[in-house]
């Protein structure tokens, strides 16, 4: 319990540096991007002085000391006001936020959690019959497929699958004829137009959690209790599954609770690629518009997330693994 | 020279190892006899553009009429020089924030520590972007910078928690009596046991580097005058190579930057194997 508690404030404290940077970075930036942004919402013409007043508190325009902009800032954070987003004026950057999050959450968490799974049986396996062809083609494989730039193999498919042959969808989230709606005939359309984006995600990630668990694996299996097992004559399934396998997996689930906590930033070079309405193109698009209030808020929205999930990592190892619990773990 | 060569030779023993000291070599060559072995300048804009590959042009030419395969090979350059510099800027404000967090006892590594994990805990790839955005100038240098800003953690936690073990070794304890100063037993007595992890947070962090700045130059966040790559990608991406049929200028420079990472994960694989005697094969 009392690890809970220092690994909570910790984590507050990690939150609270990381939304006070995100105040300071724009204010501390060369060349004032304030003042650029300010002129270009006045570009847009038709705002009220209101509009006009609340971005200048939120980009730190106005005559106020640092320290009163800093308060009203937070202020704004407890009332989930971001501002007004510059490139889709006048929609609020809540408002863009919560369209774009549903479709990065059920492709890039479907894909997390599958990539967990298979990637980590894959790691079992491997490790269980290491040495073997089988081994060694998997992971060579897998080696390769997470050194290369994702992006780039969403780049081929898309030429291979989605150009030369017309099996898949070049870009999207959804038929360009159909409205958004909880129908049979628009989630159809739109898992047709995720099919492509999560299998390069799926191929890209993989690899990670594969080998992370082979070397896991292959630690636990030398240890002690597991070579008594194997002299107590215990099938090699078992030694394999129930000895060394609850323990190997232990650092990954904290990585798996830790990259849920990622999903939320999407995979922004693969949405862009395909031109998925998720987060990570609105994080995009915010930064090629040099969208200030757009990019604060979508930033906040990410560490908040990633800060949650690595709360519910530390919770999860207390409850998986009895050393942390008993010896208080090293923070 | 002899001793030198004595912690080499089971190095290049490992097959691992072998193979990517290898395709590593051939990249750094091809980099510096880029000028021999190109049959043009990668700025010469003088052939038709959007050419698919053919005998003149291996690789095809580009929407502004140059050889993809001359940029491809002088493209190694900048791929090279930004992963590494990245790679080693990382590596040694980690080490040094991890030998210092490590080493020192009470506030200094408890605020080490917390501002190690606050660099952890924020994505990198974000803040990577949101960075890039925010500066006025964009070009290597600053891509090198976010890189490294985003990096150094992974390697500073890690030294950290070595030299904590470290720390209370009995040499480390008699080089204090003997009156050595904090930097004296933290790199002469503390650091060369540690070399291992140094080398694969290094080897780590330049696959990370290479990797983050072909993402951020794709993103149109680098320069994109600059010939990488990276900036390949977002050039073949922005004028259409895909509906043209130009796979080979989209294929070529991600394959490079994929054999190049390949290769750095390949020597670190040997590394961690040499280090952690666990992970070596039977027999």
């Amino acid at each position: 319990m009392r690890y809970l508690v220092r690994r909570g404030i910790m984590l507050l404290l990690t939150l609270w540096s990381a939304i006070t940077l995100n105040f300071l970075l724009p204010r501390m930036m060369p060349g004032n991007p304030a003042e650029v942004m300010l002129a270009k919402f006045k570009g847009k013409g038709n705002m009220s002085p209101q509009a006009i007043h609340a971005i200048k508190v939120m980009l730190g325009l106005n005559n106020e000391s640092l320290w009163q902009q800093y308060l009203q800032y937070w202020h704004d954070i407890f009332n989930w006001n971001f501002g007004v987003s510059y490139t889709y004026f006048p929609f609020s950057v809540t408002h863009e936020i919560a369209q774009a999050l549903p479709w990065t959450l059920v492709l890039i968490g479907v894909t997390t959690v599958m990539s967990f799974v298979m990637g980590t049986g894959l790691g079992i396996w491997a490790a269980w019959k290491r040495g073997s062809l089988l081994d060694s083609t998997v992971t060579s494989v897998f080696t390769f497929a997470s050194s290369f730039p994702y992006f780039w193999f969403a780049l081929i498919c898309i030429f291979l699958l989605g150009f030369e042959t017309t099996v898949f969808p070049n870009s999207g989230g959804y038929a360009a004829t159909m409205n958004p709606g909880f129908n049979m005939a628009f989630i159809g359309s739109a898992i047709y137009h995720s099919i492509l984006p999560a299998f390069t995600i799926l191929v890209s990630s993989l690899g990670g959690w594969q080998l992370q668990m082979r070397n896991n694996m292959i630690a636990a299996l030398n240890e002690d209790y597991v070579v008594l097992a194997r002299a107590k004559g215990l099938p090699e399934r078992t030694l394999a599954i129930l000895y060394a396998a609850r323990n190997a997996i232990l650092p990954n689930m904290t990585s798996f609770a830790m990259s849920l906590g990622f999903v939320v930033s999407g995979a922004i070079l693969v949405e862009l690629v395909f031109s998925y309405p998720g987060m990570g193109n609105l994080l995009y698009s915010a930064v090629s518009n040099e969208d200030f209030p757009l990019m604060q808020g979508i930033f906040l929205m990410i560490v908040v997330c990633v800060v949650l999930a690595n709360f519910a990592a530390d919770v999860i190892n207390v409850f998986l693994d009895p050393r942390v619990r008993r010896g208080g773990g090293d923070a | 020279m002899t001793s030198a060569l004595g912690v080499l030779k089971p190095f290049w023993q490992n097959k691992l190892a072998r193979a990517g000291v290898i395709m590593v070599g051939i990249i750094v060559l091809m980099a510096i006899f880029a000028p021999l072995i190109t049959p043009y300048s990668p700025n010469n804009s003088s052939f038709a553009p959007m050419l698919t590959p053919s005998a003149h042009h291996w690789l095809g030419t580009t929407q502004a009429g140059q050889d993809v395969y001359s940029e491809l090979i002088w493209g190694a350059r900048q791929s090279l020089y930004v992963g590494f510099a990245a790679g080693i800027a990382s590596t040694i404000v980690g080490l040094v924030i991890g030998l210092i967090a490590g080493y020192a006892p009470g506030i200094v590594d408890d605020i080490l520590s917390y501002v190690i994990n606050v660099f952890l805990v924020i994505p990198g790839l974000p803040l990577m972007i949101i960075l890039a955005a925010y500066a006025p100038v964009h070009g290597s240098l600053l891509i090198i910078f976010v890189i490294t800003v985003t990096g150094w953690a992974w390697g500073a936690r890690v030294l950290r928690s070595q030299v904590t073990t470290l720390r209370s070794r009995d040499y480390v304890a008699a080089a204090r009596f003997a009156g050595d100063g904090m930097w004296r037993i933290i790199f002469r007595e503390i650091m060369p046991n540690m070399i291992s992890l140094v080398a694969a947070g290094f080897l780590g962090a330049a696959v990370s580097a290479i990797l983050g700045a072909a993402g951020l130059e794709f993103l149109g966040l680098g320069d994109p005058s600059i010939n990488s790559w990276g900036t390949m990608l977002y050039w073949a991406e922005n004028s259409g190579a895909l509906l043209e049929g130009q796979w080979a200028w989209l294929f070529a420079p991600g394959f490079m930057i994929a054999v190049l990472g390949t290769a750095l994960v390949l020597i670190n694989f040997a590394v961690d194997e040499m280090a952690n005697p666990r992970l070596r094969k039977k027999g």
